[in-house]
């Protein structure tokens, strides 16, 4: 089994309230603010090194990112990926969601020889959970979002993949591409010999030229999507107590206040 | 001179603060109220049992300074996780200080993997006075038979492998005692009384009870007679492993009692910012900051092979006084939430008060460092 997990590294969540807003510019101003690997992402590794534990084959994890997104690629080494791949050029920056897709796509068909594409189910950061589904599409390959618990059968996927209420099995051939939710597995820890042997591992850097991928296709230039406007929801306003000398009294003002308002 | 930990101290300690924040800190309460063992496990599995022991036995041969900068995170996280820890090298040290390639190999490589390991000398009437062990070891057609009772063995039941102390030759005292590995499984070899203790409640102190236990001769460490020496050497690298313990205690009682200052408002001001509290602060701070680097240095010694005994001894005394008064200035700061089992502070103190005994008194470690300063300055 050949794995390829991507990955995304964003804002640590417990520091996103220092994350501010430049308003010129419509970005996020991440400056001095800790970057971890996508939680769902860390899951999405995690499956791939248990599929492989028991089937054998290789891991490889990639990010398309600044350089400083090795650390995380560093990290899922020493989780025990066998390989890392950072896709990084200047002309990558800006992409959305179907850019990056893009070069994502033409990295994997670099690599060539997989079997199992691995995505977390969304990054906490944008929450589009649109890169998995597009890279499937791109590479014309069956896709399984949310999954919640994998199994390699003969050439095939079973995949139990969750809804609002229950979860559904789902059977699709491989190649494939498959998003995961937190509740598939636990991450593990990285060893200390994992720690150690990835400080000295070689991250491969892709650019455009490797990637094949023209200038006009990724970056601002291949992105569909432009952010017009970006900012922070006002704070939702104070809710209402309801006075009354008892419950009974409490629940008739209540039922007045929603028959009022026509909500019931 | 360079105090700042190398790049692959750092990497290795920023993970082992994440498996402690999220897996050991949250269950330290656990373990202390219902006597649950801690999850080593979780340690093993991250290859920390085998930091000291070297590579060609599955360790990773990073040296004692590597292992008390992971150790203190380990117990600032969970005091009775780290000791558990700690004990380990009470039976790894022994085994690579005086066994011989085979012993090594067999029982070096299953402590490094997930092994626990534990020490045994302490008996009802043998603890300070460690030449007054009764247990005996009777040899008997290339076997030994050890017959004896052992008190206060830490990770005792849940240990694996076991370093024994007893005597090859009651008549010649001290010098007639011998180290030998013991596995749990060995007929004669049984688990007597759980201690009840103070504090560190989910830490098994319990008694072995050995009778007849059939050891075979390769498992002799060293040579007979050996093993008061075995137990000193041991000791002395033990030392070490306990002061970090007092100074995990002692830095997370300063954390606590940092942040609560802060948030506890008296008289409209947070109690920070009364110099009555400062104070506290102040001294509790240099003082574990003065711990640290004794038992550092004591690590660094041992790690360049010179003589570190000393520094052991003072890290160890000196951590383990600074981890009492730590904790009591820390449960003055929390005023009577302190004294409630609501907050971490109550059982920082009891848990403190085990290092000025265990692995030597302090009292004994006074002896042992008078000992070295009359030797060294005549």
């Amino acid at each position: 089994m050949n794995i390829i997990v991507c990955i995304k590294q964003v804002p640590d969540t417990e520091h996103l309230h220092e994350v501010t807003i430049n308003p010129e510019s419509n970005t996020l101003n991440r400056t001095g603010i800790p970057s971890i690997i996508n939680p769902f992402d860390s899951n999405a590794v995690e499956e791939a090194l248990r599929i492989k534990e028991k089937l054998g084959g290789k891991v490889t994890v990639m990010t398309m990112g600044p350089p400083q997104a090795e650390n995380a690629l560093r990290e899922t080494l020493a989780m025990g990926a066998d390989e890392a791949i950072l896709l990084s050029d200047i002309k990558l920056a800006g992409s959305d969601t179907w850019a990056t897709s893009v070069a994502l796509t033409r990295a994997i068909e670099v690599i060539g020889d997989y079997d199992l594409i691995l995505f977390g189910k969304q990054a906490i950061d944008g929450d589009t959970a649109q890169v998995g589904p597009e890279v499937s599409e791109l590479l014309a390959i069956p896709l399984i979002t949310y999954a919640r618990k994998i199994e390699i059968l003969d050439g095939k996927i079973k995949v139990e993949r969750v809804l609002e209420e229950g979860y559904e099995v789902l059977e699709a051939k491989l190649p494939c591409a498959v998003t995961v939710t937190k509740e598939i597995n636990e991450p593990r820890f990285a060893s200390m010999r994992g720690i150690l042997k990835a400080r000295k591992q070689e991250i491969l850097h892709w650019n455009l030229e490797k990637l094949k991928v023209k200038e006009e296709e990724v970056g601002l230039k291949g992105s569909p999507t432009q952010v017009i406007r970006i900012f922070s929801p006002p704070p939702r306003p104070k809710g209402e107590m309801i006075e009354g000398e008892n419950t009974e009294e409490k629940v008739a003002k209540l039922l007045e206040k929603l028959k009022s308002h026509r909500i019931i | 001179m360079d105090f700042e930990l190398n790049e692959e101290q750092k990497l290795m300690l920023e993970e082992v603060k994440k498996v402690c924040s999220e897996k050991i800190a949250p269950q330290a309460e656990q373990v202390e109220k219902e006597g649950r063992f801690p999850r080593l496990m979780l340690l093993a599995s991250m290859d920390l049992f085998g930091l000291v022991i070297p590579e060609e036995y599955g360790g990773l041969d990073m040296g004692f300074l590597t292992w008390s900068v992971i150790a203190e995170e380990i117990s600032k996280a969970c005091a009775t996780t780290g000791l558990s820890f700690g004990a380990n090298i009470l039976c790894v040290y022994p085994i690579m200080a005086f066994g011989n390639e085979e012993q090594k190999k067999k029982y070096l490589t299953r402590l490094a993997k997930d092994s626990i390991g534990a020490f045994g000398l302490t008996e009802p009437e043998a603890g300070s006075d460690a030449g007054s062990v009764k247990t005996q070891a009777v040899k008997k057609n290339g076997k030994y038979y050890l017959t004896g009772r052992k008190i206060f063995i830490t990770n005792g039941g849940e240990a694996d492998i076991y370093v024994i102390i007893a005597s090859t030759d009651p008549s010649r005292g001290a010098r007639g005692l011998s180290a030998f590995i013991v596995e749990k499984d060995t007929p004669g070899f049984t688990i007597g009384q759980h201690f009840d203790k103070m504090g560190f409640k989910g830490l098994p102190n319990v008694e072995l009870v050995l009778e007849d236990c059939e050891i075979p001769e390769e498992n002799l460490l060293r040579r007979e007679g050996a093993g008061f020496k075995v137990a000193m050497d041991t000791f002395a690298a033990g030392r070490i492993g306990v002061g970090i313990g007092a100074l995990g205690v002692a830095q997370r009682a300063l954390e606590e009692a940092v942040k609560y200052s802060r948030e506890r408002v008296q008289f409209e001001k947070p109690i920070a910012s009364f110099q009555a509290v400062q104070h506290l602060l102040a001294d509790m701070a240099t003082e574990i900051e003065a711990a640290r680097l004794l038992l550092y240095k004591a690590a660094w010694l041992k790690d360049q092979g010179k003589p570190f005994e000393k520094l052991a001894s003072m890290g160890k005394y000196y951590a383990s006084r600074v981890a009492m008064d730590s904790t009591v200035k820390a449960v003055q700061i929390f005023g009577g939430y302190g004294y409630t089992t609501d907050y971490p502070v109550e059982r920082l103190m009891r848990e403190a008060k085990l290092f000025e005994i265990i692995e030597g008194t302090s009292e004994i470690q006074k002896n042992i460092i008078a000992l070295k300063v009359l030797k060294e300055y005549k």
